[in-house]
């Protein structure tokens, strides 16, 4: 076993030093014309490798699941040792096959998506440079290793958002959308930074195996863990764009569709779920930051689902969707054991729906000549009838219907939010109700993006629009991930088989009965999401959309506008620190700088005085010497006649 | 004959020389004067040399009729070269290199 694993982020990482360097040593002429291919086959070498290690480790009884593979020793510097080492447990396998399997579906989708761009290869090169960070960061055994897949997978989403950055003026909104989603998540960095800082120096050592000991945790005052648990929590915000650093999000769609489809729905941002979910040892030992990890997961999908409902354009309100997803599986994982199972599966299948929605995404805007604005869709259903249907198992996934994937995670993520806590009965009651909300919000605003696109009997295309399917190679992707929306929470779901799959990692979970009975919840749920979806469905298939988007309520245009997350940064966030700024250049010019050139001020007024001795006549030089000397011969005579007299 | 004659004797020779550096304007008699001073001096040291009995003043004076040697080669050629230049000898004309 431990000869293939390090071969999982090797056939990325090879792939895209390949693709990077070829062209610079060799010229790019002929990589351009099979580079794409080169990258599907990294990434599909890559999954092969994690297909065999899962035979492997469904075939090892389920203690012997976790193996910790030791590579070399990383750095060794006074107490610190660091060995760069992988982790191979059901966790991790798990998101290694959810990168792989849909990572190789998308680049095969993104072949034909990007045939017509000129930097195809380059391209290529990011998508396997993120597979190779991705698995990097959920193969490390340490802290550390995680922190380097960890910025890698930022450094990938940075120029795969920019990626159509021209540099020409039409193109600022990419620069400024990379930038943004890399300077929000410096800011999360910040928090996985301090708390590895917290980790060493209580425990001594960052991998996992050590500092989430029941040693190093038990031994854990409750401060620490508690930052400790914020600081974690600062950094899977930030990656996972969480609330309050959620604002980069929506601007990232600028990117390809395929990269919105992979990095930014189903894999990298769900990074910080994986991070809380490995983290849960020191969670747990902290209910405050847990409670604060549990209010950040319930706010934001709130926040998420209003955004969704008012977005016209496509890919902004499936950003908003996965956004308040992911705050479904936060929710989750603050939760503790009881939810960490939970977390993991709706991050799966939300993987495969929602990278199944995003593809599909890009084959209506494919079909439509760039077109991501909803109001200019309708009746697409008889023109893309692939993607309708494709899009429409993923639909049914999302809203939780039975027996689609999304009704086993979400439904067990709701039932895990009515659990009661000790001490605070309130905590049940106010989550399971945001999250049940939150599902009824889901489904409203899931049926419009459905029936704006694909329903209505009239057409509102701009004209000279003639939609039709993409090539094979953009629509087989599709209906693998459509498949896997119906299928996979039916499979892994009945049963329990995908909690008992991760019990080696994430501990049995013996937890209360929720407060309500669990065919009560399901019922009430179901009926919600059904109420939801038929109100959307009333106003946006019965009723005519109108091309232009009505004014609307206060909540909507503030929706709209993402609920002025810009602006309350910008308020809150950027003018403050411009003016702290300009405080301190101000400062450093008028105070500092001013203060300083007072000294060369000085002697240059000194030595204005003393030039005006340089006249320039020899003689009066002569006559000065000569006073000199006399002078001092006076001075040396009174001197030596002074001390003769005494 | 007093020794201390030759003493006042230098020391007038040197008044004399400085006072010809200071006023004179012309650079040929400003150099006469810079020749008076250095051989006041030397008239000096051949006197205290007598005076003390030691060899070692009357060595310096030849030093001192050395150094004036070359330096004379060398201050008239420069005086040369500025009466070439700006057709004048005094000093005063001669003051670009002031503050």
């Amino acid at each position: 076993m431990i000869g293939l694993a390090p071969w999982l982020i090797g056939f990325p990482l090879i792939g895209a030093a390949i693709l990077l360097l070829w062209p610079v040593v060799l010229g790019r002429r002929s990589i351009d014309r099979w580079g794409h291919w080169l990258g599907v086959a990294a990434s599909a070498a890559s999954g092969v490798v994690a297909f065999i290690l899962m035979f492997r480790m469904i075939g090892t009884p389920a203690e012997g699941r976790s193996v910790d593979h030791h590579l070399w020793t990383w750095l060794s510097a006074g107490g610190l040792d660091v060995d760069l080492g992988l982790r191979l447990d059901p966790l991790s396998l798990t998101f290694v096959m959810l990168v792989t399997f849909v990572g190789t579906l998308i680049h095969v989708y993104s072949v034909a998506y990007m045939d017509h761009d000129p930097d195809r290869r380059r391209f290529f090169a990011y998508l396997n440079l993120f597979v190779a960070a991705m698995l990097t960061l959920v193969l490390a055994d340490s802290y550390l290793l995680l922190f380097v897949g960890w910025e890698g997978v930022g450094l990938a989403s940075y120029l795969l958002i920019g990626f159509w950055d021209t540099g020409r003026p039409s193109a600022r909104e990419n620069a400024v959308a990379a930038k943004k989603a890399f300077v929000m998540n410096r800011i999360g960095d910040m928090g996985l930074i301090a708390a590895m800082a917290l980790l060493f120096a209580h425990a001594g050592a960052l991998d996992f195996g050590t500092a989430l000991s029941d040693d190093s945790v038990g031994s854990m005052s409750q401060a620490t863990a508690t930052a400790v648990g914020l600081c974690l929590l600062l950094a899977a915000c930030g990656k996972s764009a969480q609330f309050p650093l959620q604002a980069w999000l929506g601007d990232a769609m600028a990117g390809p569709t395929p990269v919105s489809a992979l990095i930014h729905a189903a894999t990298m941002v769900t990074a910080g779920v994986y991070l809380m979910v490995r983290s849960g040892a020191i969670l747990e030992a902290a209910p405050t930051a847990q409670l604060v990890v549990v209010l950040v997961g319930a706010v934001t999908l709130l926040f998420g689902a209003i955004v969704g409902c008012a977005k016209d354009d496509i890919k902004k309100a499936l950003a908003a969707s996965t956004m308040s997803q992911i705050g479904y599986m936060m929710l989750a994982a603050g939760l503790g054991p009881a939810g960490y199972a939970f977390a993991i599966f709706h991050l799966l299948t939300h993987g495969f729906f929602k990278a199944g929605l995003f593809l599909g995404a890009g084959s209506v805007m494919h079909a439509m000549g760039d077109q991501t604005d909803m109001r200019r869709f309708g009746g697409l259903s008889r023109f893309l009838p692939i993607t309708w249907i494709t899009m429409g198992l993923g639909w049914l996934a999302i809203l939780g219907i039975p027996p689609f994937s999304g009704f086993w995670s979400k439904d067990g993520i709701i039932e895990a939010a009515f659990i009661p806590v000790e001490g605070q009965p309130w905590r049940a009651w106010v989550f399971g109700t945001v999250a049940v909300l939150g599902a009824a919000i889901t489904a409203f605003y899931m049926t419009r993006l459905f029936f704006m696109t694909f329903g209505g009997r009239r057409p509102r295309w701009t004209e000279g629009q003639h939609p039709h399917e993409g090539s094979p190679l953009m629509w087989w992707p599709l209906v693998f991930l459509g498949v896997g929306s119906a299928a996979l929470g039916l499979v892994l779901g009945i049963g329990g088989t995908f909690t008992t799959w991760l019990e080696p990692v994430v501990g049995h979970a013996e937890h209360h009965e929720p407060v309500l009975p669990v065919w009560l919840i399901i019922t009430a749920t179901l009926v919600v999401v059904v109420l939801g979806a038929l109100l959307a469905f009333r106003m946006y298939a019965v009723q005519l959309v109108p091309e232009e988007a009505p004014r609307g309520s206060a909540l909507t245009r503030a929706a709209r506008k993402d609920l002025y997350q810009d602006a309350a940064n910008e308020t809150l966030v950027v003018r403050p620190a411009f003016g702290l700024a300009r405080v301190v250049q101000v400062g450093d010019r008028d105070v500092v700088d001013r203060g300083w050139s007072v000294l060369p001020q000085a002697v240059s007024w000194f030595g204005g005085v003393f030039r005006k001795a340089q006249t320039g006549y020899v003689r009066s030089y002569a006559a000065g010497m000569a006073g000199g000397v006399l002078v001092i011969a006076v001075v040396a005579w009174l001197v030596v006649g002074l001390g003769g007299a005494q | 004959m007093d020794i201390t004659n030759y003493v006042v004797l230098a020391a007038v020779l040197f008044a004399v020389g400085a006072t010809t550096v200071l006023l004179r304007r012309n650079a040929i008699v400003v150099f006469m004067g810079v020749e008076l001073m250095l051989n006041a001096t030397n008239l000096a040291f051949v006197t205290f040399a007598r005076m003390h009995g030691d060899l070692t003043g009357q060595v310096l004076a030849f030093f001192v009729m050395v150094v004036a040697a070359a330096e004379v080669v060398v201050g008239l050629a420069i005086i040369v070269t500025i009466f070439r230049t700006r057709r004048s000898a005094s000093v005063d004309d001669v003051n670009l290199l002031r503050g």
